[in-house]
């Protein structure tokens, strides 16, 4: 058990001490990711890109009806 | 066919993918290489204990970071306009896209994430060994996700390994190893990491090309360029041989590509290969289309012949036995894949038909029959198909595909004569007094970016009208969305990746200024 909290405790350091004695390109970096990924996540994902067939349909069931549909109707399209 | 779906919603949907996977593409194939080359210096570094090689391997480290750092998620987005734009296909696909895409999920948050760690904080920490142990798996993790993602890719030319289920409209994987195995997929991973592995190398030999113009580090530049040089004329011949694999695979499962590439309408014996060409309208058509003809070309005879079956006397089918069809050369007319692709159809509908009436034994016969062999080999392959409204619909933008595969074979050539004149100077130590040739190499940086988004365009252009090779077309995948919203996102993107881009540039032209000795 002591071992494992020592290999944990470790292993926190490690990333620490690596964020904490980051170099100034490191850290420039790391604000481009973040501001990237609240692009990303938050911006795009929510307000941009819904998921058509998640939103639109209640069940997997409904999915399959309706793109046997959209794939039989040949005619139309 | 497109009265119903809005052709600019198409349109734009495809500017849209187009946009966000070439800005992916810029940082991928970088990763892939540069990963290796640090490897390999870190590993000079261990072997020889001299520390001037840790020095240059810190310094393309860094550089790897800051293209890593900023490449990562921006795949995601291709992820969301799946789910968005092209919902028919990701319904479609079904678990064929879903399995290796979460194998490289894991593959990039395990191996990558952890020892990517290990790389830029376990200097002085962990033992040598550990470190360099580390910077080997951030390399293999990084080619084994790019692997899972061009599978994925490989199954919409050769979709395989799967049972198209009529319950769910969707494909089933039935053999992991058929689609992990495509012969596609197989030639497509060789291919594109090494064209990463060559990419790499030219961006270190030509930045450190510049170091040697500007007379600063040269000891340092000369390493990197003896490394990098080796690594890149090795593998720009493995792009070549890759490539020649790859195409003749596209001669057997993608024949229409194949012979758009080449321009080649009418099929023949003893066909020469165009090394290139121009192209104008001949004044003739096929259906509607515009059919073409050389201004002027220059052949080598007999070639494409050899090339695609080991004979030259080998008949090498052009774009008008696939549309006609050539029943003495075993080709099937178009027309009759479109009556094929129909009774596929048509069982579908069959199928709607029994759900509505709860005729279970008939669900049952159907279910059996898009299990059948003979039907899935000789109707179901056609699927897509049934869609078209003319034969000469299967004919993609040759235009675009002769010269974005010319133009690609034609780099790939020029980038082979760099990186063999940089080897050869730099061991009869003229590098340095060839000036001219430095400013060719720093120039040359752009040639492998270039020639790999020449390539995806010809391969994802050249499979048109299939978003799905014969069984699904563009139109039947997009989403039906406003064309308006697809718009601003696309413009959205192109401001938001434009800026990500300059950050990137940026930053790594500011570590390179500062040079490896900080």
């Amino acid at each position: 058990m002591n071992k494992a909290v020592s290999v944990i405790k470790s292993v926190v350091r490690f990333y620490t001490d690596g964020f904490q004695n980051m170099p100034g390109w490191g850290r420039k970096v790391w604000i481009v990711i973040l501001i990237k990924l609240f692009i990303i996540f938050v911006v795009l994902k929510i307000f941009f890109f819904p998921d058509i067939l998640k939103k639109g349909f209640r069940s997997d069931s409904e999915r399959s009806t309706y793109m046997r549909d959209q794939l039989i109707n040949i005619n139309s399209k | 066919m497109t009265e119903y779906i809005d052709l600019s919603l198409i349109d734009w949907s495809r500017a849209q993918f187009a946009l966000t996977a070439i800005y992916h593409w810029l940082f991928v194939p970088l990763t892939l290489g540069l990963s290796f080359i640090v490897a390999m210096l870190e590993t000079l570094y261990v072997r020889t204990g001299n520390e001037e090689w840790k020095k240059i391997t810190k310094f393309w480290m860094t550089l790897f970071g800051i293209n890593f750092a900023i490449g990562v998620a921006t795949g995601i987005i291709l992820e969301f306009e799946f789910g968005t734009n092209w919902s028919g296909y990701s319904w479609f696909v079904g678990d064929i896209f879903g399995a290796p895409l979460a194998v490289e999920g894991i593959l990039a948050f395990f191996i990558e994430s952890t020892f990517v760690a290990v790389m830029f904080f376990g200097w002085n920490k962990v033992s040598r060994k550990f470190h360099l142990a580390s910077t080997w798996l951030v390399a293999i993790g990084a080619n084994l996700s790019a692997l899972w993602i061009l599978v994925a890719n490989s199954w919409m030319e050769n979709p395989t390994g799967m049972i198209f289920n009529p319950e769910t409209a969707r494909n089933e994987m039935q053999s992991f190893w058929a689609v992990l195995f495509n012969p596609v997929a197989i030639d497509k991973f060789l291919h594109t990491i090494s064209s990463g592995f060559v990419l790499a190398s030219m961006f270190v030999a030509g930045i450190s090309a510049w170091f040697l113009l500007k007379k600063r580090e040269e000891a340092f530049a000369r390493k990197s360029i003896l490394v990098a040089g080796i690594f890149g004329l090795l593998s720009s011949v493995l792009v070549a041989i890759t490539g020649d694999s790859s195409a003749r695979t596209i001669s057997k499962i993608e024949p229409v590509k194949f012979a758009s590439f080449e321009a080649m309408y009418k099929g023949r014996t003893n066909a020469p290969l165009a090394a290139f060409g121009v192209l104008r309208k001949s004044g003739e058509k096929i259906g509607t289309k515009n059919a073409n003809e050389f201004v002027f070309s220059i052949e080598l005879p007999e070639l494409l012949s050899v090339m695609t079956s080991g004979s030259k006397d080998a008949y090498v089918p052009g774009l008008l036995d696939h549309v006609n069809g050539n029943p003495d050369k075993g080709i099937i007319s178009t027309a009759e894949k479109i009556e094929r692709g129909k009774v596929a159809n048509q069982a579908l509908q069959d199928y709607r038909k029994a759900k509505e009436s709860n005729d279970q034994k008939k669900l049952t016969e159907l279910r059996t029959k898009f299990q059948d062999r003979d039907f899935r080999d000789n109707y179901f392959k056609y699927f897509g198909y049934a869609f078209l409204t003319a034969p000469e619909q299967v004919i993609p933008d040759v235009h675009g595909a002769f010269y974005s595969f010319h133009m690609m074979v034609i780099l790939g050539f020029l980038i082979i004569l760099v990186f063999a004149v940089a080897v050869i100077f730099l061991f009869t130590d003229k590098l340095q007094k060839n000036r001219w040739f430095l400013r060719v190499m720093v120039i040359s940086i752009a040639l492998p970016y270039l020639a790999s988004v020449l390539g995806w365009i010809l391969t994802e252009m050249g499979r048109q009208p299939w978003i799905i090779q014969n069984l699904m077309p563009v139109n039947i995948a997009v989403s039906h969305i406003s064309s308006g919203a697809v718009q601003t996102t696309f413009w959205l993107f192109a401001v938001l990746f434009t800026a990500l881009l300059v950050a990137e540039v940026s930053i790594m032209l500011k570590q390179i200024k500062t040079g490896p000795k900080h």
